[in-house]
């Protein structure tokens, strides 16, 4: 089997559903001839017709509310922000209706929307293009927020995010689209939306991230390893709502916590997950909780965006932090 | 070098001593403009005891369609059953005829998410953002178009919302894929107290589609045989794949913007006085006074019918039990998520009962 990017992954977990439900379909800025400008999208107009796969006048808050009466039309549209940062005129459409349509009318309508952006630094892009305000999401009452940080798991949850009755925030770590490769069978076999995935067990520190921070979270744990503290990591993939149990059964065993995230700190993800932890697992905590984030600045134009990137070092050093205190 | 024209009609068929000025069109008889009168009567009264419940405390904030009646209620009369209503706040008019029940909309502003959940399965709830439903509704109608179905969208909006960039990137939309959708302007004059002529320096709000490369027109909003006739046309060029349209409907907003307003802080009063001279009631009844269709003693039969008939609904608005407190989490998301689950108990244990 071809091993496939996280991109790719991305345009196969589209293609299965549009060849398999006709009421999917999947519009955006430069979706279609075009195939998406990180080629997400990419050939799906010419296999499946333009009425499915449509190329949309360039208006986000549009974009939003298209997609709004077509889901309540019962379709269940997929719509590509070409950036995080350019989904805000979308926020009104998305927050005062997609999220609380189902809510405001007792359940006579409702939006199986999927409102896709790639989003994180890391690639040299121009300003505005490396967001990650996920958190601004998050917070909405009646979203679900949704962070692959592999191939396997993007196929598996986007299938997952398009099947939802309700509508799904899926942000695409951009960092790591073409970073690694993996084999992801093509079986239509979505992943669970409300699940954490522990992607390596340890006893001495759980780590917990999502999106692109994975990949530095991964080889901080490495590292780790051969400095002989095993650590757990925890890809959160669904930041609303969180697996709370997952994190929490992993904090009991190793009484240690890091957590990892791009975005700027205060009020960030992490914050609630450190609140969690804290509510329930306070008396296995053998150390603060540590967090290892971006700033609380504005995500810096690209000649100084890895110094606002979590780095394995920065990881490495929280570990030690905990390790030290008891 | 001129490379384009483009021209904005104005449509009236009844003037406001009610005589005609042109030929009623075909397929609106006696028979129909009766009831045409019927139903603004009735919508006319309902508006008035919304008020006076708001008043005694027993409705929330409330926003009266009062003088807009022949908006509503033609546009409602001239839509299939099977067309979608993507409405603001002041289309009751249109609803009811379309299986919202007055008890609904009082129970809307009585502060319960219930009166959302009425007797249509496709028609939009009451749109508070402003022009947010302009593009939900072009969503709708891609869905007709994609599905191939001959069925037509109406979105309404007043014209202080046409100044949202909703309202133009949902016409350009509408325009750019020819879709199946009738944007209907109350143009009301007053957006709570800014003014149409401080709203927009546009000579009309119609020519606003001409930027999106479709027809709109400006209707007399005072006159229920232009706004049927003019939207009948519209929803059958959009059933038919001819692609949308623009009405303007001029009218005035003879009440407060909402309960909660004071017009007379910024409206001048001989404005008003001039505006009550040409509203729509009377104009319909003077011209089925001459048809000879109508008199006194009808005119007494249909209040007092009117009144039966809003008194049950009213009576039924107040009998209604509050809802369990956990309908605010319930109908969040179809599956309450686990994670969330804890809140619920929290909700039971204290949320204590719902405010009546």
């Amino acid at each position: 089997m071809t091993k496939i990017t996280l991109v790719e992954a991305v345009t196969q977990a589209l293609a299965y559903e549009l060849a398999h439900d006709e009421n999917v379909l999947v519009l955006g800025e430069d979706v279609g001839l075009n195939g998406g400008v990180f080629r997400a999208t990419d050939g799906l107009q010419a296999r499946f017709g333009a009425n499915r796969v449509m190329d949309t006048p360039l208006a986000e808050s549009m974009i939003a509310g298209l997609t709004i009466g077509m889901a309540a039309q019962g379709l269940r549209p997929v719509a590509e922000f070409q950036f995080m940062g350019f989904s805000y005129p979308g926020l009104d459409n998305i927050l005062n209706h997609a999220a609380r349509l189902r809510n405001r009318t007792r359940g006579r309508l409702h939006c199986p929307a999927v409102f896709r952006m790639p989003f994180g630094g890391g690639i040299h892009a121009p300003e505005h293009h490396s967001e990650s305000t996920e958190a601004l999401y998050a917070h909405i009452p009646g979203l679900q927020v949704v962070i692959p940080s592999s191939p396997a798991r993007a196929y598996g949850l986007l299938l997952a995010a398009i099947r939802s009755p309700d509508p799904i925030i899926f942000l695409e770590p951009k960092r790591i689209y073409r970073l690694v490769k993996q084999e992801v069978p093509d079986n239509g076999v979505a992943l669970p939306l409300e699940k954490a995935f522990v992607l390596r067990e340890g006893s001495d520190v759980t780590l917990i991230s999502w999106g692109a921070s994975m990949h530095e979270t991964q080889q901080a744990a490495d590292t780790l390893a051969q400095m002989g503290v095993t650590a757990e990591v925890i890809d959160v993939a669904s930041i609303k709502p969180l697996d709370t149990a997952t994190l929490v059964n992993s904090v009991n065993k190793t009484g240690r916590c890091v957590i990892v995230h791009e975005a700027a700190r205060s009020g960030g993800v992490g914050a609630e997950i450190a609140a969690q932890i804290g509510e329930k697992a306070l008396f296995s905590l053998l150390a603060p909780i540590q967090r290892v984030t971006g700033y609380d600045t504005t995500m810096p134009y690209f000649k100084l965006e890895n110094s606002y990137i979590p780095s394995v070092a920065q990881i490495i050093h929280a570990v030690n932090l905990t390790l030290e205190f008891s | 070098m001129t490379i384009a024209n483009f021209a904005i009609e104005y449509y009236q068929y009844l003037k406001p001593d009610g005589t005609l000025c042109q030929p009623l069109p075909k397929g609106l008889d006696n028979n129909a403009l009766l009831e045409l009168y019927r139903l603004m009567h009735l919508l006319r009264m309902f508006d008035g005891r919304a008020i006076n419940l708001q008043r005694v405390g027993k409705l929330g904030t409330y926003a009266s369609t009062l003088g807009q009646e022949a908006i509503g209620v033609a546009m409602g009369h001239a839509m299939y059953a099977d067309d979608v209503l993507v409405p603001y706040y002041r289309d009751y008019g249109a609803q009811y005829q379309r299986g919202v029940a007055f008890h609904k909309i009082l129970q809307y502003w009585g502060g319960d998410e219930r009166g959302s959940d009425f007797d249509n399965a496709e028609d939009f709830p009451i749109c508070v953002p402003i022009a947010s439903q302009s593009v939900i509704a072009t969503g709708v109608a891609t869905a007709i178009k994609y599905r191939q179905q001959k069925r037509a969208v109406v979105t309404t909006i007043g014209e202080g919302g046409t100044s949202e960039g909703d309202f133009y990137e949902a016409l350009n939309v509408a325009g750019a894929w020819n879709l199946p959708v009738v944007f209907v302007v109350n143009n009301n004059q007053w957006a709570i107290s800014v003014s149409r002529e401080q709203q927009t320096h546009c000579q009309t709000i119609a020519q606003k589609a001409i930027a999106a490369g479709f027809s709109g027109e400006q209707v007399d909003g005072n006159d229920a045989i232009a706004v049927h006739e003019r939207m009948r046309l519209a929803l059958e060029k959009a059933r038919s794949g001819g692609g949308p349209t623009l009405i303007e409907a001029i009218t005035y907003r003879l009440c407060d913007h909402t309960t909660a307003d004071d017009a007379n802080r910024y409206r001048p009063k001989e404005e008003l006085d001039m505006a009550w001279q040409v509203e729509p009631l009377v104009r319909l009844r003077a011209y089925l006074t001459a048809q000879k269709v109508w008199d006194d003693s009808k005119e007494e039969a249909l209040l007092l019918e009117c009144r039966k008939d809003i008194d049950k609904d009213v009576d039924i608005y107040l009998s209604i039990k509050p809802a369990p407190v956990t309908d605010m989490i319930d109908y969040m998301y179809a599956e309450w998520p686990e994670a969330l689950k804890e809140q619920r108990a929290t909700l039971l244990q204290f949320g204590g009962s719902p405010h009546d």
